[in-house]
This record gives C-alpha cells, structure tokens and sequence, in this order.
C-alpha cells in the first residue's frame, strides 16, 4: 500500500499508510493526518486512494497545497512527490515501489465487477477554512507533534525511507523505451545530396522511395538493424545483398538501395 | 461476396518475453472480411480457454451466418442492419459458453477475456468490443485509437480525473470494467464506421498498446505499411524491446479497394467476376 512520510526540516515523524479510500489531512482533531499547526487549515486537503492511484485535493486551504513546489488544487500523486504544508513535508511513496506486490501477478488483467469497489467519491465542495486565521502565517511547532514521534523510531523510518529512494530508480510503471546504445548517423555517398548527413533519432527510419524499393533501419536495444520492406530487389550491405530478416548494421557498413550509396555510421 | 481481394490482413501473436504462455487468441477469415482478437485473463490455462472459446465461437457460428445473409441488409422492422444482430448475437453466445464452462469446471472459475471483433462489408467496417483490446485506424498520416477502452483507467479519465498524460503514469493499468465470460449476460459496444481505400486497421491486445505508445505505433505503419506482415512483425518486437511484460496480439486489416454489397441481380452477377 503506499505512503507517507510526513517531515519537518528533515527531521521525520512519522510514517501514514494510505489504508483509506480518503485520507484528510488538517489542524483539527478529526483529521487522519492531524499536523496542530498555525498555517494548517481546520480542513486542509484530502487524498483520495483508488486501489494503486492516489489523488491529492485541497480543500479551499488558507494557505494552499504544494507538490514540489507548486501549489496545486489537484493532484495524481506519482512516487517520490513531496507535498508541503507550511514547515510541513509529506512525502509520497507509491505503492508499486512501497508495496511487496509481485510485479507480474499485479499487471495481470483482472476485471472490476460493479460494486467490488465503492464508487469514487465525488469532487468534494471546498471546505470553508475560516477556522485559519491568515494573520499568523509563521510556523510555530506545536509540541504535540514533535513529540508524536521518538526519536529511535523517527532515525529507523528515515533510513527505510532512504531504501525506498534508492528503490525507486526502478519505477515498476510507464515502461520507458529503451535508450539507443549509442548515437548513429548516416551519410550519402552517392547522388545529389551527396555529403549530407543524418542522425537515427526515430525508432524507425525508412530509406528509398515507396513503390520501388523501402528498407527501414529498427533501432533496438541490441544495436541498429535493416529490414527489407519492399521492392524487388533487397538493398545491399558492403555489396552483399541481404536476406529476408533484420540484418545487424556494424559502425561504417555501406547501405546500397535504390541506386543510392549510403553509410552508416556511429557518432563517436 | 468474397472480400479477399479488397482486404489485405496479417497478423501475429507471441507470449511477449515475462509470461510463459500465451492467453491471447487471434483468428480471421479473410473472404468473409472478419478478424477476432482476444485476450483472456484467469488462472492456470484458464484465460487460454476463454479467448480460445470466444474466437472459436465467433468465427464459426459468423462464418455460417455469412454465406446465408447480406450484412448490410437492413432488418424492414427494427431498421437495423443484420451485422449489428449477427455480432450481438454471437458475442452473447459466447459470453454463454463461457459463463457455463468458468461455472461447470472449478479449475475454469472466473475466467473470462477481452474482445475485439470487426466485420468489414458494403465500404463498412462493424466493430464491437469488450473491455481493453483495442481498435486503431490509419488514415493518410492520421492514426488514432477508434475504440475506448471498458477500464477503470478510461472512467477515470471520462471523469476528468486523470489526463491522457498522466493515465500513462497511473498503477491501476490492468483492471477493466467490462469482459466477457464473467457475467450471465454481456453488452458489447458496437459501432459503425465507413472505410476509404488505402486505410489501415490494427486490432491488439493491451500487451501492444501499454508497452508501445501510439505514436510509434503510428510511425511503425507508417513505415511499413507496404508490407503488413513485416508490420505486425515489427510491432510485437517493439511492445518486446519495450519490456513485453503481456502477450502481445495484432491484427493488420489495409483496405486494397472499395467493396461496396452488390444491388441487384445484375451487380451480383457482376460481383462474381471482381
């Protein structure tokens, strides 16, 4: 389940497991996330947590919500985003990467029948913070919540945080492409724009002309590769022609298509 | 009327690179200008089962009802066109079968899958769907998705939750709303649209479309739009590349001509020879 890590001048107090499909937070007792501090709104915002996803809402707060250093009226959590009240920092740690949740059972489709989930709950009517006084907008710890949290147990749950951190270089969500190994170029050596160069940057590059002869260059992890995609005759590499699956490109091989001599190349 | 000079289909599935077997099912029939695409979900072989049992029953009990009826001949009563009956008809029957069999064999329980049907005839193309097996079209440089996922994920944008944006980032990618097989009954959504010469379609699975981001998906048909084959190809390499952490199904469909449903006797006669 994620959570929270809830700090002050980088001393932390303590940690919030988001359980509950809201989560309020404010000065006032009632709140789930109580911080008795003068520019905490009675109300201050609320997160809503829809199984994996959470949201941030601020409840028309006196003084405003910030993530990052923005003020936000709303908010999709995402991992390792630091929300600010006051002195006050809340950090988010998502589920994916706080959770021991297998990677694999979790991606699987599942369905949601009607009714296993309550339904999400509406956008809420700001509260109305009229229980802040703007005036005192200087911070003034309370002792409550400093002492909330013993100094043994706030060292511990900073150096778990600190795992987590290390952790989330491996974000279990968006599935980044895959980074090109190395830079390449080609370069004509034929025809009228002989000389001219250009970088590889698109996963897919196609080469010739539609109708006659197409090759298109993949970029892979492992490395560039040419395919033949149509036309009679298949393009050539170093005046060998190639065969009907990707052919692996090395640094200065010689593409012949199309009657245009073209070198591929890596940027060094 | 035999559609498989107006449409060019490929098609390819694979396990992707973490799972050990495949639970998409894929089928199509060219001169009828049908493809099926599924993907089932439940335990052990489970999931196989079900996609297996919905393109099965799919494609056989269509592919029947074709040779006896005009598509595109509309209902005198309801107005409605026999496609939109054939295909809410058998996607109920599978539902059924389904149902049954996850309610019959304890080691079936719960299963059920995702659908996505398309029917092509008259210049038309019928999809209904179910839950997140998606449709795309190319068109000139345009590609864009066609059918809207049954997925939390897809509410919640509706909702005005989450942006496209952000839903890319959400953890709540792999729960939908609507399957087949799960419930006594099931309602597909279905839709109609007109096909111009020169369009492409994809069917896939969410194996293709949460790895690969439609933009390169765009740009892969647009590549390699000359040779379908090499696409599909190219696609599922690049949704593995990425990751591959589902099966990855795709169904290529390029429109060749225009097929429009032969009007009386002397265009059907004529039809014969096309």
């Amino acid at each position: 389940m994620a959570k929270l890590i809830l700090s002050m001048d980088g001393l932390v107090l303590k940690e919030i497991v988001l359980s509950k499909e809201r989560t309020t937070i404010g000065r006032k007792p009632h709140n789930d996330i109580q911080i008795d501090n003068l520019a905490v709104s009675g109300e201050h915002a609320v997160i809503v947590t829809i199984l994996a996803d959470s949201f941030l809402e601020d409840l028309g707060s006196t003084n405003g919500t910030c993530v990052n250093g923005k003020t936000v009226k709303k908010h999709f959590l995402q991992n390792n985003d630091v929300i600010e009240l006051g002195k006050y920092k809340l950090k988010y740690i998502s589920e994916a990467v706080a959770g021991a949740t297998k990677a694999a059972d979790f991606e699987k489709t599942m369905i949601l029948r009607p009714g296993a989930m309550r339904k999400p709950p509406e956008p809420q009517a700001p509260a109305v913070a009229a229980s802040a006084p703007p005036v005192h907008t200087s911070t003034m710890p309370s002792g409550a919540a400093a002492a909330a949290a013993p100094a043994p147990a706030a060292a511990s749950a900073r150096a778990h945080g600190d795992t987590q951190v290390g952790m989330a270089a491996a974000p279990a969500a968006a599935p980044a492409p895959a980074a090109p190994v190395r830079h390449a170029m080609l370069q004509l050596l034929s025809g009228a724009n002989a000389g001219k160069e250009m970088e590889l940057v698109k996963p897919l590059t196609t080469l010739g002309k539609p109708g006659v002869q197409v090759a298109v260059i993949t970029r892979r992890p492992q490395g560039f590769f040419i395919t033949h995609v149509e036309g009679v005759s298949k393009p050539s590499i170093n005046g060998t022609p190639i065969e009907v699956q990707a052919h692996a490109l090395n640094d200065h091989d010689v593409i012949e298509l199309a009657g245009v001599k073209v070198e591929f190349f890596y940027k060094t | 009327m035999n559609l498989s000079q107006a449409l060019e289909i490929a098609s390819h599935t694979d396990p992707g690179m973490v799972r050990s077997h495949n639970e998409d099912s894929i089928a199509s029939i060219a001169e009828k200008g049908l493809v099926v695409l599924a993907d089932g979900m439940g335990g052990y072989n489970a999931g196989e089962v079900a996609s297996g049992m919905a393109t099965t029953v799919i494609t056989t009990e269509l592919r029947q009802l074709l040779e006896d009826n005009e598509p595109h001949e509309a209902d005198p009563k309801s107005g409605q066109k026999a496609a939109l009956k054939m295909l809410q008809e058998q996607v109920t029957k599978a539902n059924t079968s389904i149902y049954q069999a996850s309610q019959s064999q304890p080691q079936y329980a719960g299963m059920g899958t995702t659908l996505v049907v398309a029917l092509f005839y008259d210049n038309k193309v019928m999809v209904a769907h179910i839950g997140d097996s998606r449709m795309y079209r190319m068109r000139g440089d345009e590609f864009s998705q066609v059918t809207k996922d049954h997925s939390l994920l897809q509410e919640q944008m509706d909702a005005g939750m989450l942006t496209k944006e952000q839903a890319k980032h959400s953890a709540n990618k792999n729960l939908v709303t609507r399957a087949l097989g799960i419930d006594p009954t099931v309602e597909a959504e279905i839709h109609e649209y007109d096909t111009q010469p020169g369009d492409v379609y994809l069917l896939c699975s969410d194996g293709l479309s949460d790895m690969v981001s439609d933009e390169d998906m765009g740009m892969a048909l647009q590549a390699l739009g000359a040779n379908l084959n090499l696409a599909t190809q190219q696609l599922v390499q690049m949704a593995n590349d990425n990751g591959g952490r589902d099966n990855i199904s795709v169904i290529l469909i390029k429109i060749l001509r225009e097929y429009p449903a032969a009007q009386g006797l002397a265009s059907k006669i004529f039809g014969w020879f096309r």
